[in-house]
């Protein structure tokens, strides 16, 4: 799927302002993702990526701003309303339901949802099809899966919900690297399914490989945005933003 | 427990025979605890309420009588009790909570008071047949509350782990938040649960209730048990809920062999507080990581 087919971005956020507590987290965000496309969120830590795909989600509400899905307005929204719409969040510790098998954290986003019973199975027979350890384990214990298991289950279970976008919270931390390539291997899975990804990463070559463009977070906002093609983990964009 | 025994006579009857009695005594009593602690555990899992009103549910149940009807009543009037009082308080500290179900127990209780009177109500057993057990009549009636209670158990583990709703309620105990993002309508999820919890209350209430007879405060001595069940469990573990009931009732149930009943639930006390000390995280439960 290509952006040009539309003219509205998939998700556009205008200016949003989020408090925890006092403390002001987001700044201002504005930020557009479009159908079907792959873009990376960079920045230092505590400068707000993580907290910007919880507003798109509605787990935080933005006392400012909009959160726009296909131009329709989300922001007030509780986060199952929001899922419902076409928004998934894989969220940065995965967040597995670690006393559920793995069929029933896939059946959290089936059921429901008014889907058929043949959708239901053309939806597991693809993800057991891109992800075939998980159908071996389907009757484990999701607290039972190894980490790199655990992301897959996590995007599998976010992919029953057929979301227009994921939202991708640092998939590569705490894994080891060899399973890095798997989680570019389930980008370039999302991607061949025309689910656009809004990414955040600590792994620069990854995002910049994974990613169409790329947006630079400082200070609870967004400060600089780019093709990720035109940019190398070296450059000095890169250093300006991510470098110690 | 009057039919089981006299005070002064405890010897004149072989030790294993009173011993059998006593075990079957507990079980039927420890069933209809499990029912009222397991709605209590599983609301105390899904949203951390400590509900007091659980045991004015189980009264409500006792006066209606009819155990269909009473589940379907008072868990309609549990959901409704969520919408009006719990609902607005989520996400807030869960003091606000106790204070909330502890102001609708007080409602209840008064409300039972007004409309039923001080006087204890006699209700009839639905049948009065007996079998002999050893020197005693032993009331079938009995045997079905146990079995009944086991049934309604045994429906709602069912209900746990085959139904979506079921799968939803696991999910949500376990993750609130990521629960929501998986598009679980969480509110009226916690609702259904609310619902759920009072519905068993009062059937549990409905079968308790012929065997003392029925009146506004009953239901205090029953939600101080099942509190002590659910800690003794494991908090929101509901497998454990159903152990610690059977348990805890056993072990009153043989020490009423040597003292009085009304002293025996010094025992659950006992064992609630070495449980505290011990192992606060609940009997019944793998050990803790």
């Amino acid at each position: 799927m290509s952006t040009g087919a539309h003219t509205e971005p998939l998700v556009r956020v205008e200016d949003i302002h989020t408090y925890y507590g006092k403390s002001h987290i987001l700044h201002g965000v504005s930020l557009e993702v479009g159908h079907g496309e792959i873009v990376g969120l960079l920045g230092r830590n505590g400068v707000g990526k993580s907290t910007t795909l919880k507003a798109i989600m509605g787990l935080v509400h933005p006392t400012r701003g909009e959160v726009l899905l296909e131009s329709q307005s989300v922001g007030h929204l509780p986060a199952h309303r929001v899922a419902r719409l076409g928004i998934g969040y894989v969220p940065e510790d995965r967040r597995i339901f670690r006393l559920l098998t793995v069929s029933e954290n896939l059946r959290t986003g089936l059921d429901g949802r008014g889907v058929s019973e043949a959708r239901k199975k053309e939806l597991l027979d693809m993800v057991f099809d891109y992800f075939p350890v998980l159908a071996e384990r389907r009757s484990q214990a999701g607290g039972t899966l190894s980490g790199g298991e655990q992301q897959m289950l996590a995007i599998a279970r976010v992919m029953m919900l057929e979301p227009k976008i994921i939202l991708l919270d640092e998939p590569t931390e705490g894994l080891m690297p060899r399973m890095v390539s798997q989680i570019r291997h389930i980008i370039h899975v999302l991607r061949r399914e025309g689910v656009a990804v809004l990414l955040v990463e600590q792994n620069v070559p990854l995002t910049l490989e994974a990613s169409e463009r790329v947006y630079f977070m400082e200070k609870g906002q967004v400060r600089h945005q780019a093709v990720a093609s035109e940019l190398h983990a070296d450059h000095e964009v890169v250093h300006k933003y991510l470098g110690v | 427990m009057p039919t089981t025994r006299s005070f002064t006579s405890i010897w004149e009857y072989d030790l294993l025979e009173q011993i059998l009695i006593q075990t079957i005594n507990g079980i039927v009593v420890g069933m209809i605890l499990a029912l009222v602690a397991s709605g209590l555990t599983l609301i105390f899992g899904i949203m951390d309420v400590v509900n007091f009103a659980h045991g004015e549910l189980f009264m409500l149940g006792a006066y209606v009588g009819v155990v269909t009807l009473a589940t379907l009543v008072v868990a309609a009037l549990g959901a409704a009790i969520h919408v009006t009082t719990l609902r607005p308080l989520l996400g807030r500290d869960p003091l606000n909570t106790i204070l909330v179900t502890f102001g609708v127990s007080l409602v209840l209780q008064n409300y039972a008071l007004w409309q039923f009177g001080p006087v204890a109500r006699k209700i009839n057993e639905p049948f009065v047949g007996h079998f002999n057990l050893f020197y005693l009549e032993y009331p079938w009636y009995r045997l079905m509350i146990a079995l009944l209670s086991a049934a309604i158990i045994g429906a709602l583990w069912l209900f746990l782990k085959y139904s979506t709703y079921g799968v939803w309620i696991r999910a949500t105990t376990q993750d609130r938040v990521m629960a929501q993002a998986m598009g679980i309508p969480v509110p009226r999820l916690l609702t259904l649960v609310f619902a759920i919890g009072s519905g068993m209350a009062a059937a549990s209430g409905v079968l308790f209730g012929p065997l003392v007879g029925v009146n506004h405060a009953m239901g205090l001595d029953w939600v101080l048990k099942a509190f002590i069940v659910v800690v003794v469990g494991g908090m929101g573990n509901l497998v454990g809920s159903i152990a610690a009931a059977i348990f805890i009732s056993l072990t009153e149930s043989y020490a009423s062999l040597w003292v009085s009943p009304s002293q025996a639930i010094i025992v659950s006390f006992v064992v609630l507080i070495l449980t505290l000390l011990l192992r606060p995280t609940g009997l019944f439960v793998p050990t803790p990581k």
